[in-house]
């Protein structure tokens, strides 16, 4: 319970505290243009590399590389699954096959254990998160530098490329996750029944509105819990590979002619190595927990208590 | 860092890429890996059946072989005692035979031996009436000894 009044307050502070001082905004939308030639201090550097590259819509400001990235990793799975599921036949499977459907078995076993209703939405779901969230996930081994650095030279001052550390992405995966929570609660048990298990539970009906704030408050905690909690990894886990990345700043190649350098160099190569394998089992743990949370949650609307 | 539109560019995107992989994706997969299953399960339980079909026929030969074998000894007994059968009424009927022989044997020889008798006898008698006739050297009338003739012959 105080978990939860601990996440919402968190929420609070992220939707309407004022915005950090290492946010894009206080540069303006400038993300495209010549980068500065200066040197990193160290806290420029994580200043720098935690900016989102955002531009103007009529909706708002987008944040464009997590919006470029998330799209690419979703195209990577729909066209490696799109592919081998074209050619899936019930012969002998090839390696490939073998593994994209050692997946599917692995999601649809973790669905069939928890999930017991009949809708045909929750198995492909549950891998889609599974799988994109993974590839999102994955984009933080990358070595922190690349991409940027890259797109430094296309005249892109600003990018991340993890999109699970940006918050709009994580959350626009809990929040459609919740809009389905809603979906399937008011679908299974009639807006009544949805509205007096909002209502009526679990002190009955005597202390209704305190079950009522209870319940709104338990059912709102599921998206921000889920969002937050990826957003919290990915972006921890962006942070040390940043902070590991300081022996360098951030301009190791330049420096890597240098002799001095080379012990900084080595020891950022090692602290990284350590810290991406460790890494590893987070960013594959955290897209499994998505997965299992969305899975336990969806079946929880589909229970009548 | 705040919430902004993205959200909602990123809540598009994610339904649409359920959408594809709901229609797409996992069906087709999912299709085809119960269809192999379904496929290996039957496999397996065709070779479960032939293995028992197998087995079964394996003790059907056996009871045929045992049957067989049954047949083949009965079949062997009857022949020997039917062979010893035919030996044995064989062995009795030339018994029969050689009695039978030895019997008309016998009664021939028995036959033969009363007509010389008889004949010997007659001759005899002959024999003692002409000796009497040398010795008596009178005519002795042969009717009137006849009777007396033919007692002594049948004496003989």
């Amino acid at each position: 319970m105080f978990k939860l009044l601990n996440t919402s307050v968190l929420l609070f502070l992220i939707l309407f505290a004022p915005t950090n001082s290492f946010s894009a905004e206080t540069e303006g939308y400038s993300c495209f243009g010549k980068p500065y030639e200066t040197e990193y201090s160290a806290n420029e550097y994580i200043t720098h590399h935690l900016s989102h590259c955002v531009v103007d819509s009529p909706l708002g400001p987008i944040h464009i590389d997590s919006v470029f990235y998330s799209v690419f990793m979703a195209f990577v799975f729909l066209l490696t699954f799109y592919a081998f599921a074209r050619k899936a036949s019930a012969g002998i499977p090839g390696k490939g096959q073998s593994f994209i459907e050692m997946i599917i078995e692995f999601v649809d076993e973790q669905v069939k254990d928890t999930y017991h209703g009949s809708s045909k939405t929750i198995a492909p779901l549950a891998l889609t998160i599974f799988i994109w969230v993974f590839l999102m996930n994955f984009m933080d081994l990358l070595p922190v530098d690349m991409l940027p650095k890259a797109g430094e030279m296309m005249n892109i001052k600003y990018m991340r490329v993890v999109p699970s550390a940006d918050l709009n992405i994580t959350f626009g995966l809990s929040v459609t996750v919740f809009l389905l929570i809603l979906y399937y609660s008011i679908k299974i048990k009639g807006l009544g029944g949805f509205a007096k298990e909002l209502a009526f539970q679990p002190f009955g009906k005597a202390m209704l509105p305190f079950n009522l704030l209870l319940k709104v408050i338990e059912e709102i905690a599921k998206p921000i819990s889920l969002g937050l909690r990826l957003f919290g990894n990915l972006y921890a886990g962006e942070l040390i590979f940043m902070i590991i990345a300081i022996f360098t700043a951030g301009q190791g190649i330049t420096y890597l002619f240098d002799i001095g350098v080379i012990p900084y160099a080595l020891m950022q190569f090692v602290l990284g190595l350590i810290w991406a394998l460790f890494h590893l089992i987070i960013i594959l743990l955290q897209a499994f927990i998505f997965m299992m949370l969305t899975i336990v949650y969806l079946s929880m609307a589909h229970e009548e208590h | 860092m705040s919430l902004n539109a993205t959200l909602l560019i990123q809540m598009t995107v994610f339904a649409v890429v359920v959408l594809f992989s709901m229609k797409f994706i996992w069906p087709m997969i999912m299709e085809a890996i119960e269809e192999r299953n379904k496929n290996i399960s039957d496999g397996l339980a065709a070779a479960e059946q032939g293995q028992k079909k197998l087995s079964e026929a394996e003790t059907e030969v056996n009871t045929l072989i045992k049957e067989a074998k049954l047949q083949a000894t009965t079949i062997l007994d009857q022949a020997n005692t039917r062979a010893s059968s035919i030996v044995e009424s064989a062995k009795s009927e030339g018994t029969n035979e050689r009695d039978k022989i030895i019997s008309t044997a016998h009664d021939e020889a028995a036959q033969e031996l009363s007509k010389l008798r008889e004949g010997l006898r007659k001759e005899v008698a002959g024999l003692a009436v002409s000796g009497a006739e040398k010795i008596l050297s009178r005519e002795i009338s042969a009717s009137d000894h006849q009777e007396m003739l033919d007692d002594l012959a049948k004496k003989l």
